[in-house]
């Protein structure tokens, strides 16, 4: 026995500890200056951010600041209180107008964050005698509003529709009455896959199962007007609630939840997440009003996507092992030692270029990532920039011994 | 069909899904606990419960895992879950 609180962190800190100290430490990285959406100043060098989920570029858009900079002057710097009390301001409103115009809803609530979103919603909608159904794996926001709720969970193989089926006409079997929630993301922000949402749906819908999907690494991205999976697969009628963030495409914070369901609004008076805490400040919400505005009419989506393939074609014929194939803005190769994933995530900040490292538990199939998020407002010369970088670091560790000379040449 | 099985047979039924996963060919006994006999973590067992429920044909709700630490637990579990059936 201990009363030390902290001791059951002792494995953890002992793993953090043995990671390299200073600028190699891929944990403790702070941005000393940020020169547009895709470059930064890091340890006194002009890096090239390549892990920023920044896809359309929005954190510097003239409009946005714009917009953002008006609202700070003339309605301050925060609201300093909830939705319910003092914290709606007409911008709130017009933000949750522009939501159910740009997804085509009646309704749309808007959260402080997207993890929020996901939190309450889940949290909420799935009372005690009912049934929340997630993909495996899914996100740490909607395992935590699992854990927050008191509905019963249950956990699917990864885009098995199969095995959803299985799981629901089990539970169907014993509980022919209960509520259900299934729970999908659009793409899955570790190696890019999207969501077969048209059996999935079906599934879902046959066993009369409410259907969330949370867009946050899609809005933006795909659709004919950037809504994201749902829209690319033509599948919105089938799907009762949609969640998202700001804080990707749309360059800035907060969440939301957008739905048909005529019931909708009374998550006002009962979602927690929503109530307790302060609604966003008035700059956020002017600058995310006019993102969304932005992205419903640009075609930044092909320049995207395009950027995207063309970083997993070159890492891919260098003969790195992937973990994506380009089809969503995600670029991530398989390193299968952690410690040359960390050594590789040191050389490649030391060389100019600002990846994410991603490692288990928060990696599907426990694999160790060197993860990059394109932004359509990647130059090509940055992504072959970023491209030459990896091969560099990559042969230096000796992870392209089998590569084709030709591309070494 | 294993409605009628004794907490034993579950149990056997239980090491042989579990066996892929122990890599290092750790004996099991019921009291293994999970994390630290046999070294997984809990998206390990989480999978070993995903199969679990499809070889028995029930459901295992997630909420149920922090009370189930050993092997021994699981296979109580399994029992107790057919018998409501």
């Amino acid at each position: 026995m201990t009363f030390d609180l902290f001791e059951k962190f002792d494995p953890i800190l002992n793993d953090y500890n043995s990671l390299p100290k200073g600028a190699g430490n891929p944990f403790t990285v702070s941005m000393e200056q940020v020169l547009s959406p895709t470059t930064a100043i890091i340890n006194g060098r002009e890096t090239i951010l390549a892990g920023t989920n920044n896809y359309m570029g929005m954190t510097f858009n003239q409009e946005c600041m714009d917009a953002a900079q008006e609202a700070l002057l003339t309605l301050g710097t925060g609201t300093t209180g909830s939705r319910m009390l003092n914290g709606t301001y007409n911008s709130h409103k017009k933000l949750e107008d522009t939501l159910r115009e740009f997804y085509d809803t009646k309704h749309a609530i808007v959260f402080s964050t997207g993890y929020q979103a996901n939190l309450g919603i889940i949290a909420t909608l799935a009372g005690p005698k009912d049934y929340v159904v997630i993909d495996a794996d899914s996100h740490a926001s909607i395992y935590d509003g699992c854990a927050m709720g008191n509905a019963t969970v249950v956990r699917f193989k990864h885009n098995d529709a199969h095995n959803l089926d299985k799981k629901l006409a089990r539970i169907r079997k014993n509980d022919p009455q209960a509520g259900i929630l299934v729970v999908l993301e659009g793409v899955y922000s570790m190696l890019g896959d999207q969501a077969p949402l048209k059996e999935l749906t079906r599934i879902s819908k046959a066993h009369n199962a409410f259907v969330l999907v949370d867009e946050a690494h899609s809005i933006g991205v795909f659709g004919e007007t950037g809504r994201g999976v749902a829209q690319e697969q033509g599948v919105e009628d089938q799907i009762d609630f949609i969640v998202g963030t700001f804080s990707k495409s749309v360059g800035t914070i907060g969440g939301y939840c957008v739905s048909n369901n005529p019931k909708f609004e009374v998550l006002r008076l009962v979602c927690r997440p929503y109530i307790f805490t302060a609604s966003l400040p008035p700059s956020v919400v002017a600058s995310a009003t006019k993102a969304l505005e932005l992205i419903a009419n640009s075609n930044l989506r092909a320049k995207l996507l395009s950027n995207s393939r063309r970083l997993n074609n070159g890492l891919s014929q260098a003969g790195f092992e992937m973990g994506t194939t380009g089809e969503s803005p995600i670029a991530a190769i398989i390193i299968a030692e952690q410690n040359t994933a960390i050594t590789f995530w040191g050389e490649m900040i030391k060389e100019g270029v600002y990846v994410n490292l991603a490692l288990p538990p928060a990696t599907p199939k426990k694999l160790n990532l060197m993860r990059c998020s394109l932004s359509a407002a990647h130059s090509l010369e940055q992504i072959d920039f970023m491209l030459e970088k990896f091969i560099l670091v990559g042969t230096k560790l000796g992870l392209l011994q089998d590569m084709p000379k030709r591309v070494l040449a | 069909m294993y409605m009628t099985q004794t907490v034993d047979e579950i149990f056997e039924q239980i090491c042989k899904i579990i066996a892929p996963f122990n890599k290092k060919n750790i004996p099991i006994t019921k009291d293994s606990l999970f994390s630290v006999d046999l070294e997984l973590d809990s998206l390990n067992v989480m999978d070993i419960l995903s199969e679990i429920e499809d070889e028995f044909d029930i459901t295992v709700p997630l909420n149920m895992l922090p009370d189930m630490e050993t092997v021994g637990q699981f296979a109580e579990t399994v029992k107790q879950l057919l018998s409501e059936q």
